[in-house]
């Protein structure tokens, strides 16, 4: 058998030859280079830590998630505690984070720290998981968690409710200003799962008609401390 | 005509005559239409970002061979396994091979159409395999034991009443009315799938080059899951997906969610780089994708049409296409549905057969104006129709073309058939013609002027 990887990459070359036009556009798609933020027409994400911090409050009510504003981890503590209370929580994932353990540990329900080889079957079972992030995109209300910061892939998609502890110096503009702070922080090294989290799961498979909590958390909470 | 071509019609004629059908996708696509409108004008110039998303496509598709040397690299540098397959039955092959050697016995899918370019669930099922498909439209569909009405919305044509039924048949479920409990209906019984399977698999929406990530776009969470629970993942993707920087994302990723489902973002977008790294507490031991050309770069060696290989699978001028609306999806009998699957499925299929749907179109040009990558569809309807003349022209249009030219080469003999049309015409209206028929059962024939245009021209004064 021929290698089919170099055959269809001589496939590829062959068709080649003959040259596409590139498309002629009336602007110039790539904006301002010189400026930090060169897409000027995306939708914006605010040039100032107030004008993001209202973008983000707007987007994530409007994305059905829950934003939680306190001003220190005691109030983020007590916060997650409330919740947990109203929604009679009894038994609660997370992942060692200095922003996400001691919250948890203080919790009166049970408490279950996730690390290697955990049981699936047991984080399935649990009400809620709590996780730190990457970073919170204020443009699009996006939340980014790694499989490197928030405890693995399955705790911020498995259980029922998910709750991100997250610090208002993670807020970013935009979603360029992101992947270059992800390519900076990582390098190389990119964590093996990147996910962008942009309100709580959702379906609109019947008759167009949008549920929440299609197979991930069907509620999303936001606690922002500072 | 060919085989293709007659189910086509005998489908696209019943459906278009269904007007409660008809009326219920309209329905459900006005709500689409509002939500895209809102969500396009927080873009501060949407026709910039439209050039900006067709030239990172661009400068992917027309550099494809070293954009996927250069993804392949980084790719298998972070632990992955590319395989590279010509054509559908290679893609099976690998697939069934990677599964086979895992030992597995049950496979969770996330929604992705590349698999069911190949038949892919066909195949695992003759091997004996359980495959259960995740995407809540895409199981409804699997249950019904029928292809995606739509290739993003894929059962947006099945009534919540006949939902609550296929459940109740399938999985004993008690029948309901509500949206919200047929959903969950569907999350309790596929979350222990999850939990239970060996092997996911998956498709991916971009390939970047510069980080070897593949990146998944999806609203459900299914494809999270799928991604995170079996021991082995296995995505599929066509060579045409893949984008050169990490950066590019930042324009097609809000771009994909507004133009295919008037989203600001779609719920879950993750980048995938490799199996579980150490130091990761889960995810899989083996992450494998296959890459499937199957016919794409015969696409791409026609300059004229590569750039429908930016497309980015939004389904954005299906949901605007009149025909897509009154036909529905299921009369096309391909993969990929409206213009872009009429654009396509000549290619990939044989222009022969498939040729006709390049006719079902008004050519009103709504998919060109829709589309995000700026793909120039409606003009690709045309080339097909041209091409397929060119090749493969019917006896009628041979016939036709060289009586028409016989004619209109002769001035006297023009002259002398238009007196004899214009005579006849009051008869001609009043019998069947051939051919003809179908089309003034619902318009009128216009009475024949009193003189040709020609004795009018000499009669006035530039005569």
């Amino acid at each position: 058998m021929a290698n089919a990887r170099s055959e269809i990459l001589s496939r590829i070359r062959e068709a080649l030859k003959v040259v596409a036009p590139k498309p002629h556009f009336k602007s110039e798609p790539h904006g301002n280079s010189a400026a930090q933020n060169a897409k000027p027409w995306l939708p914006d994400g605010g040039a100032t830590m107030t004008a993001r911090l209202d973008l983000l409050t707007e987007n994530l009510a409007k994305l059905k998630a829950n934003l939680i504003r306190v001003p220190d981890a005691t109030a983020a503590q007590q916060a997650l505690q409330s919740i947990a209370q109203a929604k009679h929580w009894k038994k609660v994932a997370y992942h060692s984070h200095p922003l996400v353990a001691p919250a948890v540990e203080a919790l009166l329900c049970e408490k279950w720290e996730v690390t290697s080889s955990f049981d699936k079957q047991k984080l399935e079972a649990c009400d809620a998981g709590v996780t730190s992030c990457e970073a919170i995109v204020a443009q699009l209300g996006s939340i980014l968690v790694s499989s490197v910061s928030s405890g693995g892939r399955s705790l911020s998609i498995l259980p029922h409710v998910h709750v991100v502890i997250a610090t208002v110096d993670q807020v970013t503009a935009d979603l360029e200003g992101c992947f270059s702070d992800m390519l900076a922080r990582h390098g190389q090294k990119l964590p093996s799962m990147l996910s962008f989290i942009t309100g709580p799961s959702r379906t609109g498979d019947i008759e167009r008609i949008l549920v929440l909590g299609a197979h991930g958390p069907k509620e999303l909470y936001v606690i922002l401390v500072g | 005509m060919s085989n293709a071509k007659e189910i086509f019609l005998k489908e696209a004629t019943t459906a278009a005559a269904d007007g409660p059908q008809r009326i219920f996708i309209n329905k459900a696509l006005g709500g689409y239409y509002a939500n895209r409108d809102i969500q396009k004008a927080r873009f501060r110039d949407w026709e910039r970002a439209r050039d900006a998303a067709s030239l990172a496509k661009w400068e992917a598709v027309n550099d494809l061979a070293n954009t996927l040397e250069t993804f392949v690299t980084k790719f298998e540098s972070n632990g992955g396994k590319v395989h590279w397959a010509r054509d559908a039955e290679e893609a099976r092959q690998i697939m069934l091979r990677l599964i086979a050697a895992a030992n597995a016995k049950a496979v969770v899918k996330s929604k992705c159409m590349t698999t069911e370019e190949i038949h892919l669930n066909d195949a695992l099922e003759k091997a004996g395999y359980s495959v259960v498909e995740s995407d809540l439209g895409e199981f409804i569909q699997q249950l019904r034991g029928e292809a995606p009405y739509h290739f993003v919305f894929p059962c947006m044509h099945v009534k919540r009443e006949e939902i609550s039924a296929l459940f109740t048949k399938h999985l004993g479920t008690a029948a309901t009315n509500s949206p919200e409990e047929l959903t969950m209906i569907a999350r309790r019984h596929l979350r222990q799938l999850y939990v239970d399977a060996d092997v996911g698999i998956t498709g991916a929406n971009f390939l970047v080059a510069e980080t070897g990530q593949i990146s998944i776009t999806e609203n459900e969470g299914n494809a999270r899951l799928t991604a995170a629970l079996p021991r082995i993942h296995i995505a599929l993707s066509g060579i045409e997906k893949v984008v050169k920087k990490l950066d590019d994302l930042s324009v097609l990723l809000p771009m994909l969610a507004t133009a295919g489902a008037g989203q600001p973002m779609t719920c879950y977008n993750t980048l995938y780089s490799g199996p579980r790294k150490p130091g990761e507490c889960d995810g899989p031991e083996e992450f494998h994708l296959v890459l499937l050309d199957n016919a794409r770069t015969q696409l791409l060696a026609d300059p004229e049409q590569r750039d429908s290989l930016h497309c980015i699978r939004c389904g954005a001028c299906l949901n605007v296409c009149p025909i897509f609306k009154n036909i529905g999806g299921l009369a096309y009998g391909t993969t990929y549905q409206g213009p872009i699957g009429s654009v396509i499925t000549p290619h990939l299929r044989g222009l022969k057969q498939w040729n006709h749907l390049s006719g079902a179109s008004s050519l009103c040009g709504a998919c060109t104006d829709a589309c995000p990558v700026r793909i120039d569809l409606h003009h690709h309807l045309l080339h097909n129709r041209r091409n397929a003349n060119q090749t493969s022209p019917t006896l009628f249009d041979r016939l036709f073309h060289r009586g028409f030219n016989f004619v209109i080469s002769r001035p006297r003999l023009f002259a002398l058939g238009g007196r004899v049309f214009r005579f006849t015409l009051p008869v001609l209206k009043k019998i069947p013609l051939p051919y003809l028929s179908a089309w003034l059962k619902t318009r009128d024939l216009p009475s024949a002027p009193a003189q040709s245009f020609r004795q009018q021209w000499k009669d006035s004064s530039h005569g």
